[in-house]
This record gives C-alpha cells, sequence and structure tokens, in this order.
C-alpha cells in the first residue's frame, strides 16, 4: 500500500528516504476508534429494568411508534450479563439500591448508565420521602441524565443520542475496561440495609457521626442531672439560656 | 376445529404484515413515507395505518400548545444592544408556594432605599425536583412562568445543568408568543381585559358604553383562558 | 362477546326503604350497649368500637347485617391526645351504598388491636402495613412483619413525631424557599449527605445486618426432606426469587415461591422496592399540591387516580361540580380506563408468551389516547388533571389537526371498537391462551370477598360489585351501561371482564360526547380556581372510584381551617389484591405465577406508594 509523500509528518521529524512512500501507522486507535465506537454505538443493549413511572415511558419508546431498533437498541435483556446499559428509568428507593448496585456489578464493562426522569437523577418530587435515594449518583456512576418527570419518549431518545454522542468520544486505546489490574476496580460495594440505608463507603463518616451523637447526648445527660440540682443559682440558668 | 383461534390470529398478524408496506406504496412518488411532514401528519393522525413509527430526531412529533416540560420565565422582548428584556415576574412568590415538590427558589429584589422590588433578585428552580406539574404556571397571576416545551435536555453532569438559575430561565416573551400562539393572545385578551377593567374602576365616569362588554365577551370566547382558565 | 353473562344493574339488591347503614349502626348499637358508641368528633360519621369488642363487632357485620366486605383498614396518629387509632371501611356487597365505619382507638404507648384476619383474610397485608408505618400490634395476626420498609427498620415513620432525614417544616410551603432566595440542596445540611439518619450512638459494622432470614423462614423453607409417598422418592423443596428485577414481575415487585419440585407449595410476595412515602408527603403537602402527586400511584390511569382524591376533598371542601366538569371528568377518566385495559391485556399475553404482538398492536391505540389527554391536559401520563370543583382545562380545539369532538368521535366510534376486535379476534379464541389460563388462578365468590379483591378480579369471581353502581359518584347514575361479571374465576375471566370493560366504557364514552356538544362553553370549575385552599370544618372524608384495577379509595381526615391534610391513606387495589397472590398460585406450576400476577394487573407505584 503506497501513497504520495503528502501525508502529515509530526514537525521535526525526518522521513528517510527509503520509507518516504509508505503509509506508517503510529497511532492503531486512531484507525479502530471509529470502527470500535460504530460497532457499540449502534448496539447498546439495555437491561429489561423498570422501576416506576419511567418504565412506562420507557416502553413506549421501545414501542412501534418511536422504535428504539433504529438505534440497534430494541434488545432489551432480562439479564445484567448480556447488557451494555442500565437506564434507571423512575424513584431509586432505600430497598431497591443494593439490588440496583448488585446488577451494575454483575453488567459486563463496557457499562453504561443513563439517570431517567427527575427521581433516578435527583430524588425528583419524592426527594423528602424517608426510603427514597437522592439521585443514583450517589451510587453508581451515570454517563446521561434525561430530566423530566417523566421524560417524553422524545426525550429518552435525545438521552440515548447524547449516550451515542459520550460512546463516539471515546478511544480504544484509553478505555479502562482494557487496562485494568485490579479486576475489581469499578465495582461498587453493595449499600447494606441497618436501621436506614448503609452506604460502605461512608462508615468511617458513620463511625464519626456516631461518636459525635454519643458525645453530645452524654453532655445532654450530664445537664439535665446538674440543672434540677441548685435552684438558688440564677446565673448558672441566664449562662444556659446564653448557650 | 382446534387450532383455528391460532390461525386467525395469523391471520391478523399477517394482515398488519401487509399493512406495513401500504403507506409505502401510497407515498411513492409524493416525497416518501419518512422525512416527509405531509406523510408524518398522515401517520400520526387517526388516519395513520401500518408503521407508525416517528423518525426521531429527523421528524419530530409535534407537540400540543398545552404541553409542559419544565418552566421557564417570561420577559419582555430585549431591547436592542440588552440582553435581556424586563422582567414579568414581581417576585410575588406564589409559584415557590403552590409547587408541590417545593422546587422553586425565590429571592426578592431591594430597591437602593430598602425596600422591596418587584422584580426577583435571584430565581431557581431545581429540575431534579421539579414534577413537571404545571401548576406554577396556572397559578401565575402575572403570566410570568410558563411551561417550556423544549425537551430535549439531557445532560451529561447534573449538579452544573440541572439547576437553572434566573439566567438559563428567561425566555422572551416572543418565545412563548412562538410555541404556544392560541394561548399567549389568549392570556393578552385577558389581561388587556384586567387592565381595561382597572382603568374603568379608577376613571368611573361610565363613558365608553359597549367597549369593556365587548372585550369580556371576547375573553369568555377565548378557549383557553377566560375567567375560567 | 357471545359469552358474556351481563347482569342487569341493581338486580338483587333488594330494596329497602331504610338506609341499610343506619340500620346496621342501630343494631351494631343495640348489640353492644354503652360499648359501640357514635364517634363524637366533629365531622366524623363512624362508630367507636373498644378494642376488645372489635372481633365481635366484626363478625356481627359480616354475618348478620350483610357488611361482609372489608375495603380499607388503616391507621391514624391522634398525637395530641395521645392515641392511635384504627379505622375499618365495611361495606355491603347485597345492597351496596356507604361504608358503616368503626374506630379503634388505643393508647400511643401500647397499642395493641386484635387482628381481624381471621374475619376477613383481606386485613392481612394492610395490618402489617399499619403496623410497618404506624407501630399499632395486631394481636393474632398470623405474619406481623414489616411490608413496605424492611426488617430492623428504625422507627414507624407515620408517626407524626417521627422526622425523616430530609425533614425541613411540618407543612408546606417551606418559608426558606421565599423570599430568603439560595437554592438549598436538602443534602448539604446533611452530615451524610444522603437521606439517611441513624439512631444516636449506633456503630456499623457493615456485615451485621441480614434483613432476609426471618422471610425465609416464614415461608417454612425448612430444609427437611419430604417423602413423597406415591414415588418413595427423597425430594427436597427449594425456594425460589422471583424478583424483585424480573422481567415477568411488572416492576420492582418480589416473590417468595417455595416449589417443590416445579409445583408452588407456598408463595409470599415481598413488596416495598417501590416504596416512595407517598402518605408521609402527602400530608405535608397542601390540599392541591396533592393532586399531581396521585398521578404517580398508578401510574396507568393517572386521571382516574385525580378523580379518587378530588372527590375525597371535595366531601371536606363541600365543593359542587358544574356539569360541563363532570361529563369531561367521565369522558376521561373512561379514556383511562379503556388505555389502562389495553395496557393490561397487552401484558397479560406478554406474560402468556406472545411476546410483544398483542402489545405492540394495542399500544397503537392508546398512544392516540394519550395524544388526547397530551392535548387536554399538556403531559401524556401525569396528567393533573382534576381541581376541587372541576377540571384544570376545557377540551382543546384540536389534536394532531383534527376538531376535537371530530377526533373523539372517530376515536370512540371506529379507532378503538376496531383495535379491540382485532385484539378479540387474535386472542380470545387463541387455543394456547385457552389452555394456559381456563382454571388457572381460581378464586372463588366467597374467597374473593373474603380477601377484599377489587375491581376485575372481584367481578371475574362472579361478584356483581362495581363502585360506579354500587355507590354511584359523578354522572354515572344517569348512564346506561352494564357490569360483565363471569363465574369461573380464573385468569380467563379476568381477561374476559376486562376485554368487556373496554366496551362498556366505549358505551359509556359515546353517552358522554352528546353532552360534551351540549355544554360548550360552559364553566369548568366552581368558583374561580384557588391555590390556598382551606377546610371549612374538621371531619375525615373517604372517596372511592372504581378504577381500571379496582377500588381506589382516599381517606382524608382534617382539622378546621387547615390546609393539608391530617392523614392521608391510600385504598390501593393493586396493593390489597395482592392479598390472594399466595393463595391463587398453591398448586400450580412455575410458569402459572407469571400468568396468575399478570392476570391481577398490579402497579407498583400503588402497590408500594
Amino acid at each position: 500500500m503506497t501513497t504520495s509523500n503528502t501525508g502529515a509528518v509530526a514537525p521535526g521529524v525526518t522521513v528517510p528516504e527509503e520509507l518516504s512512500n509508505n503509509v506508517m501507522i503510529t497511532n492503531i486507535a486512531k484507525l479502530l476508534d471509529p470502527a470500535y465506537n460504530w460497532a457499540r454505538r449502534n448496539s447498546i443493549w439495555p437491561m429489561v429494568f423498570g422501576l416506576a413511572c419511567c418504565a412506562i415511558e420507557m416502553i413506549c419508546t421501545a414501542s412501534s411508534r418511536y422504535d428504539l431498533a433504529r438505534f440497534g437498541m430494541e434488545v432489551f435483556r432480562a439479564t445484567p450479563r448480556q447488557s451494555d446499559l442500565m437506564i434507571i428509568s423512575g424513584t431509586v428507593t432505600k430497598k431497591m439500591v443494593p439490588t440496583i448496585v448488585r446488577l451494575y456489578n454483575q453488567m459486563p464493562e463496557p457499562r453504561y448508565v443513563l439517570s431517567m426522569g427527575a427521581c433516578a437523577s435527583g430524588g425528583g418530587p419524592f426527594k423528602e420521602g424517608y426510603n427514597v435515594v437522592d439521585g443514583i449518583d450517589k451510587f453508581l456512576p451515570v454517563d446521561v441524565y434525561v430530566p423530566g418527570c417523566p421524560p417524553t419518549p422524545q426525550a429518552l431518545i435525545n438521552g440515548l443520542i447524547a449516550l451515542q454522542e459520550k460512546i463516539d468520544q471515546q478511544s480504544i486505546a484509553t478505555a479502562p475496561w482494557y487496562r485494568k489490574d485490579d479486576p475489581t476496580a469499578g465495582l461498587v460495594p453493595i449499600p447494606v440495609l441497618g436501621p436506614d440505608l448503609v452506604d460502605l463507603r461512608q462508615l468511617d463518616t458513620i463511625k464519626r457521626e456516631a461518636a459525635k451523637a454519643m458525645a453530645e447526648q452524654k453532655q445532654m445527660e450530664e445537664e439535665t442531672a446538674v440543672s434540677p440540682k441548685p435552684p438558688d443559682t440564677q446565673s448558672y440558668e441566664i449562662d444556659k439560656d446564653k448557650q | 376445529m382446534y387450532g383455528l383461534g391460532i390461525v386467525r390470529g395469523m391471520a391478523i398478524t399477517f394482515r398488519n404484515f401487509v399493512e406495513s408496506y401500504l403507506d409505502d406504496i401510497f407515498w411513492w412518488g409524493k416525497g416518501g413515507r419518512y422525512y416527509n411532514d405531509a406523510a408524518l401528519q398522515v401517520r400520526q393522525s387517526l388516519k395513520g395505518q401500518g408503521v407508525v413509527t416517528v423518525f426521531y430526531p429527523e421528524e419530530k412529533l409535534s407537540v400540543p400548545e398545552r404541553f409542559r416540560f419544565v418552566p421557564f420565565l417570561v420577559t419582555d422582548d430585549p431591547g436592542p444592544g440588552q440582553k435581556w428584556g424586563h422582567d414579568w415576574c414581581t417576585s410575588c412568590g406564589i409559584c415557590a408556594k403552590v409547587c408541590p415538590p417545593q422546587c422553586i427558589w425565590i429571592k426578592r429584589g431591594t430597591q437602593p432605599n430598602g425596600r422591596p422590588k418587584p422584580e426577583p433578585e435571584q430565581f431557581f428552580i431545581d429540575i431534579d425536583i421539579c414534577m413537571n406539574c404545571g401548576l406554577c404556571a396556572e397559578f401565575c397571576p402575572f403570566d410570568a412562568i410558563k411551561m417550556d416545551h423544549d425537551y430535549e435536555l439531557a445532560s451529561y453532569d447534573r449538579t452544573t445543568a440541572h439547576i437553572h438559575d434566573k439566567e438559563r430561565l428567561s425566555k422572551p416573551i416572543s418565545y412563548w408568543r412562538e410555541i404556544a400562539p392560541k394561548k399567549a393572545e389568549a392570556e393578552a385578551a385577558a389581561r388587556d381585559f384586567a387592565e381595561s377593567n382597572k382603568k374603568k374602576k379608577k376613571a368611573k365616569d361610565g363613558e365608553g358604553g359597549d367597549e369593556p362588554r365587548l372585550a369580556e365577551e371576547k375573553v369568555r370566547q377565548l378557549p383557553y383562558r377566560g375567567e375560567y382558565y | 362477546m357471545s359469552e358474556a353473562i351481563l347482569e342487569a344493574p341493581g338486580s338483587g339488591a333488594p330494596e329497602t326503604l331504610a338506609n341499610p347503614v343506619e340500620q346496621a349502626i342501630s343494631a351494631l348499637k343495640e348489640r353492644f350497649p354503652e360499648a359501640v358508641v357514635d364517634d363524637p368528633r366533629d365531622g366524623y360519621s363512624g362508630l367507636v368500637v373498644p378494642a376488645d369488642k372489635l372481633t365481635e363487632v366484626a363478625l356481627a357485620l359480616r354475618d348478620d347485617l350483610g357488611f361482609d366486605y372489608l375495603s380499607s383498614v388503616t391507621g391514624v396518629d391522634l398525637i395530641e391526645d395521645g392515641k392511635l387509632e384504627a379505622v375499618y371501611h365495611t361495606y355491603s356487597i347485597d345492597k351496596g351504598g356507604s361504608a358503616v365505619v368503626l374506630h379503634v382507638q388505643v393508647d400511643r404507648d401500647n397499642p395493641v388491636i386484635p387482628s381481624l384476619v381471621p374475619v376477613w383474610p383481606g386485613a392481612d397485608f394492610q395490618e402489617r402495613e399499619a403496623w410497618d408505618l404506624l407501630g399499632i400490634q395486631f394481636d393474632g395476626h398470623p405474619d406481623l412483619r414489616r411490608i413496605l420498609t424492611w426488617d430492623g427498620f428504625h422507627g414507624h415513620p407515620l408517626r407524626k413525631d417521627w422526622k425523616e432525614p430530609f425533614y425541613e417544616e411540618d407543612t408546606k410551603p417551606f418559608g426558606s424557599r421565599w423570599p430568603a432566595g439560595g437554592v438549598l440542596r436538602a443534602e448539604e445540611l446533611n452530615p451524610y449527605g444522603q437521606n439517611v439518619q441513624y439512631p444516636a450512638g449506633w456503630v456499623p459494622t457493615g456485615d451485621e445486618y441480614d434483613v432476609e432470614t426471618e422471610m425465609y423462614a416464614i415461608t417454612g423453607a425448612d430444609l427437611a426432606y419430604s417423602i413423597d409417598a406415591s414415588q418413595q422418592m427423597k425430594t427436597d423443596k427449594i425456594t425460589v426469587n422471583l424478583g424483585p428485577q424480573h422481567p415477568s414481575t411488572h416492576g420492582v415487585f418480589r416473590m417468595v415461591v417455595q416449589l417443590d419440585g416445579e409445583t408452588v407449595v407456598d408463595l409470599k410476595p415481598v413488596m416495598g422496592y417501590l416504596h416512595r412515602n407517598h402518605e408521609k408527603i402527602g400530608e405535608r403537602n397542601t390540599f392541591l399540591g396533592n393532586i399531581p402527586y396521585t398521578d404517580r400511584l398508578d401510574y396507568l390511569s393517572p386521571i382516574s387516580n385525580n378523580l379518587g382524591y378530588v372527590l375525597a376533598v371535595e366531601k371536606l371542601l363541600g365543593s359542587v361540580v358544574p356539569e360541563r366538569a363532570e361529563w369531561i371528568r367521565i369522558l376521561t377518566v373512561e379514556l383511562t380506563r379503556i388505555a389502562n385495559h389495553l395496557w393490561a391485556i397487552g401484558f397479560l399475553l406478554n406474560d402468556l408468551g406472545a411476546l410483544q404482538t398483542p402489545m405492540l398492536y394495542f399500544y397503537i391505540e392508546r398512544e392516540l389516547i394519550l395524544d388526547f389527554f397530551e392535548a387536554l391536559t399538556g403531559a401524556r401520563m401525569m396528567n393533573n388533571y382534576m381541581r376541587f370543583g372541576g377540571v384544570a382545562y376545557d377540551l382543546p380545539d384540536e389534536i394532531r389537526g383534527q376538531a376535537t369532538m371530530e377526533f373523539l368521535n372517530e376515536l370512540v366510534h371506529e379507532r378503538l371498537p376496531r383495535a379491540i376486535e382485532q385484539g378479540d379476534n387474535l386472542m380470545t379464541h387463541n387455543e394456547i391462551v385457552r389452555a394456559r389460563s381456563i382454571g388457572v388462578g381460581v378464586l372463588t365468590r366467597k374467597e374473593s370477598i373474603a380477601y377484599s379483591m377489587a375491581g376485575p378480579m372481584l367481578r371475574a369471581s362472579g361478584v356483581n360489585y362495581d363502585v360506579r353502581k354500587a355507590e354511584p359518584y359523578s354522572y354515572y347514575e344517569q348512564l346506561d351501561f352494564d357490569i360483565p361479571v363471569y363465574y369461573n374465576g380464573d385468569v380467563y375471566d379476568r381477561y374476559k371482564v376486562r376485554m368487556d370493560e373496554l366496551q362498556q366504557s366505549l358505551r359509556i364514552v359515546r353517552q358522554v360526547l352528546p353532552h360534551l356538544q351540549a355544554t360548550e362553553g360552559a364553566p369548568i370549575i366552581d368558583g374561580k380556581p384557588s391555590y390556598a385552599i382551606r377546610t371549612p370544618q374538621p371531619g375525615e372524608a373517604y372517596g372511592r372510584v372504581e378504577n381500571p384495577k379496582g377500588e381506589l379509595g382516599f381517606y382524608v381526615t382534617a382539622k378546621r381551617r387547615s390546609s393539608s391534610p391530617e392523614r392521608y391513606h391510600v385504598r390501593a387495589p393493586s396493593f390489597i389484591n395482592l392479598t390472594s397472590l399466595g393463595k391463587m398460585c398453591q398448586g400450580h406450576k412455575v410458569a402459572d405465577i407469571v400468568v396468575i400476577l399478570g392476570s391481577i394487573d398490579i402497579v407498583l407505584g400503588e402497590v408500594d406508594r
């Protein structure tokens, strides 16, 4: 394969005479990337994973009027092992989040997470709820957020196109999933259910806060133990009011 | 006969299979079935048969005037050299009070003399909390907050993109007239009517005869907003 | 359609001159003198029953007075009196009409009430919910575990003194939103940055939790071998989880199934994976602010939910609804029913293995109905359409380039009947459908009443009960329609009931359209719409509608001049219909579970709320 010697040459590089008519591929990734990404972006298989109201719009997106098959995404897989994309379609509750994280961990790399709707992105209208996780991004790395409550099918497709554009930006050379020394990298520790949801990455914070709360409680107890004792010390009560 | 039910079902699927190609034949030479506005209109109406797919993003399903996605703030059209026009919002706070998930934060502006200014200093809407219910737009007495039709808001980072501040929220009235012409017209008529009533009350001279009554009738006839919004 | 057995409206209902509710109440007071008294509070209509007499009163109601249907069980926290209250709504299947309401008040520190599960098995999940959220102990309940939260959860969230982690203020609107300004994310205030809160002094290690063991224990998953007598073969029962992530469960629902070979021995539904704290949030919201939240209960029929809630609050407010608004309400609600049943039947067939074909055919028509809703209300799904005393918007001018009335006429006279007929031809006589569904998941008439089933589930078991006929609301009395009733109580009959209800809904819509034309331009709301709504009087109200899934009830209590409900409870048909799932599945094969669940037609937003 020969071409004319008008090809671009990096500045400061002198090409030997005998090689000037040959194509030199110095960066395989640049050649492969378009093909690699083209293949991946047109076969994103989502998981059958409906959480709440947004799931209905997700199903409508897959049905005949909006037709995800045009993007090669119609193959909804019921198992995480065969899927590339997790559409978090609805409110993430504390009771459900260990399952979601486990499913995410079971998905093979490269895996993508699309947060569909207000609830999945930030808790949505149910944010104040005691059983609602205020955003799946507290646990999983989210690639694309689609706002709306619920996003219309066209808005979801818009998000999926944004995901395709993101995939186009990736390079085979820098893709983290081929260059991993630690096989557990990228996995998220599964949170557990205690008196409330426990994020295992936060154990230190929780312990610190618990110690703080305990100290406060002790102080309170001491105060209540002291206060009824001297009825004549007016100055003490004034001090306490100030505190 | 056993199996007849299955055969009948197969006949129906076969008919649907054939029907899905009829449009191709019908629109042959008339611009084709896809990427053709006229064809899309027919396909999405009750006349549509066979394949009803909308080829988003190349062709988009039109949204009705009342469609609501996230809210935006209405301003005057900016004058020459101006970036924004005057806010319609008077920072009365009704939208913040009526919002069911409480996703609106308003800070009222103050005049130099310390008195409140009828214009918001800050206005935030967290669209990760917003439930698109439209109550803010419904109860705003100044038509200053409206529901947007723009649903293409996908982003890569929610912390920066999903809290809409005043700058992001403000859109000129011409934009609202463009996306909801009939509704905007009805609202303008209702405002004019209220204005004329006010003037009439102020003047109190009983002149001008028919004019307010005619306006009232006109407002009542408006389908979107009369006395009963 | 030829197999339909349609019962004439009101047939079998004996004509009684006196109000059956009043009769029952006076009979109860006679039988339990001094124990059972009228509720003394303003605006309350029921009876106050002491806890130790509850079972006797319930038996008398069920067996002697004909109030054999326990619709709703819930609790109320009366923190000012230091009491917890359980509220029971019982109805009469034969006589129809309104409810006999029982209030049982117990001490807040020691809330023990006898369980009504021995009388009505349908109280099972509802009592568990009251235990979970309010901490009322039901003595004698066979399986009193938490149902919506998880075992080990800290506290009982619906008690008034329980504050959630993102607690800001008791009632909306929050003062911080205006005119203080400045976007304030709730997580920024919480030391953990998340929606969590731990009891003081609680130190975790991360591996001491086991919230599942108790659940498996209750399904009887003992590891002992049971001996099959016929084959002298040692068999082992195995426990299988279906869900919470499973393609057949219609959402995040989980079933712990105990199998012997492929036969179901026992099945326990596990729910709460979509528990979004609807009631806690609703007690803080303003009355108006709750309307868009009700959309998200049964998100396949949002307008119907709106109607149920609005009816309940209208009872408190005493609003009058103008004529046109009532017609529009019926139009939208019946179209919602059609959209919902199209979806439900499509999914049932999907569960039966007719993967996607019937579903996709029906979606085309459902999309057209959604187009109408979008043009009318502004949203495809979350319509937020009803208001107290009317509806939010009048009919639009045009839909997809067609005048509205023309569009509706064509839709209900041509498109929908054609689609339903096509679906009927495609599925009803299909031999595979019949083989898979006839005789599967049978529920007898007696069982379906005892289990508090509602909607198509009840009517497929031969019970002629429909709230639209039994206690008519809106203008349903003026409309001519039948209630489809089938008598086998299996999956196939539930499918048939839904198919016939589609026809009946179309019939109703056809009758409504001329009224809409006649009332063109008339007001659609009573008075001027207002956002600051306050109740004129204190009291309780129970509004119920016949939702596509069954009887949807809203129990709302309020104080005088209050802007938000004191207690806001949803009687969710999907949730209560699940009570009988274990019973229906026993003895069937694993594959039938999916079909039986599909035939109940649940929506998880409503199950878990």
